[in-house]
């Protein structure tokens, strides 16, 4: 465990595998609430939150349950169990406390459930993380960076298409190719750039 | 059997989950580098569908509606388990290729889609025929997507090289090569609808 690793672990997740632009993970989201920067940063905090936690979760899930009893074939299910009632407990905890922030959270919270990124960044921390069964040294303080790392980029690639579909609204585009398959043709064009990260290693 | 057919056609075509409904694209996009990807992906997925359209047909009366979803979640995880297990078994190959992106089809939202909109409403057979249409659709539009992606990008089509000195095109067998082309083919169906009407 050194600076070096963390130092990858934040330049690969955020940039050159960034979640959506690279990987393609948690799309549906990008595609349909990037019409707006505000909705579009509520949903990229409330999905770190979501992604954050769940890494630490499932960790332990995998680390003290899984593991031991050899169960590791159960890792989908638990996992997207364990994120599910977890999203539900978010949601009440915050209706409970914050009435305000539930509202600006909005329908954004149950949607998180089905987001592919958050099951997505818990089955690749298992993944990179956990070598034939065994965990590296030190495999939680990477999967928990490598979740508020991923949920960076996550924040970043949704700021980025929401600035750019702010401004195409004022502008005058092809029928055929207006919201959606504009929205895909931009999301390579900004995927395009990213890939002029992909040089960089430590 | 008139109605079944028909259940069956629809997601082929006129509701095609990748282009019509814009579902799932997530795997969609991530795997359609080569045909054959798409293919095992387009498998793996209607396997899922089907599965889980069946089952979440037949426990309709006795899941209370308030649970549904975390049940259908359980069923669909279920399956996806299956077809992980199988695909490391029988084809590790494809497997590593698909890497990740097996255990995701659990939140691929075509199939919680299929179970909540239409089979829990219906009965076994049509919502049998209406997992299958939808797998097919699905398959087929990774399939469009994995086809166009492979030969740009490599020059090849399932492995075979169709036009000596063809020079590929690298950014297509990329990730912003599969953005691209999802977009302008969502792009030209819009083209198509509209002259239509």
């Amino acid at each position: 465990m050194n600076i070096q690793e963390f130092l990858t672990i934040f330049i690969s997740a955020v940039f050159i595998y960034n979640v959506i632009l690279s990987r393609f993970l948690g799309l549906c989201s990008f595609i349909a609430i990037s019409k707006e920067t505000k909705p579009a940063l509520a949903m990229s905090f409330a999905v770190m939150f979501v992604i954050v936690m769940s890494s630490i979760i499932t960790w332990f899930v995998y680390r003290f349950m899984l593991l031991p009893f050899n169960l590791t074939y159960l890792r989908t299910i638990s996992f997207i169990l364990v994120i599910a009632t977890f999203v539900q407990l978010v949601e009440m905890v915050i209706r409970k406390f914050s009435p305000q922030m539930y509202r600006a959270f909005g329908i954004y919270l149950p949607l998180i459930t089905v987001n592919c990124a958050v099951l997505g960044v818990a089955v690749l921390n298992i993944d990179m993380f956990f070598l034939n069964g065994k965990q590296v040294a030190g495999s939680f303080y990477y999967s928990l960076f490598q979740g508020i790392c991923v949920g960076l980029g996550y924040t970043l690639a949704m700021l980025l298409m929401s600035g750019i579909r702010e401004r195409l609204e004022l502008c005058n585009v092809p029928r055929a190719l207006k919201d959606f398959p504009l929205a895909f043709i931009i999301g390579g064009i900004l995927s395009l750039s990213f890939m002029g990260f992909s040089g960089f290693k430590f | 059997m008139k109605t079944l057919i028909k259940e069956f056609t629809k997601g082929i075509i006129k509701e095609n989950p990748t282009f019509v409904l814009v579902l799932g694209l997530c795997p969609t996009l991530a795997v359609s580098v080569t045909v054959a990807n798409g293919i095992g992906m387009g498998i793996a997925a209607t396997f899922v569908l089907l599965g889980s359209s069946v089952i979440a047909s037949l426990i309709k009366d006795f899941i209370p509606g308030k649970i549904r979803i975390p049940c259908y979640i359980v069923i669909i995880a279920t399956f996806v388990t299956i077809a992980e297990m199988s695909m490391k078994a029988y084809s590790p190959v494809l497997d590593r290729a698909l890497g990740i992106y097996v255990p995701l089809i659990v939140v691929n939202c075509i199939v919680l889609g299929r179970a909540e909109a239409f089979a829990c409403k219906n009965n076994l057979a049509s919502s049998f025929f209406d997992g299958l249409g939808m797998g097919v659709g699905f398959t087929l539009a990774l399939i469009l997507i994995s086809a166009i992606r492979e030969f740009l990008g490599s020059g090849q089509l399932l492995g075979h090289t169709l036009i000596k000195g063809f020079e590929p095109i690298f950014v297509f067998g990329m990730p912003s090569g599969a953005l691209l082309v999802i977009g302008l083919l969502l792009g030209f169906f819009n083209f198509l609808k509209n002259r239509k009407t």
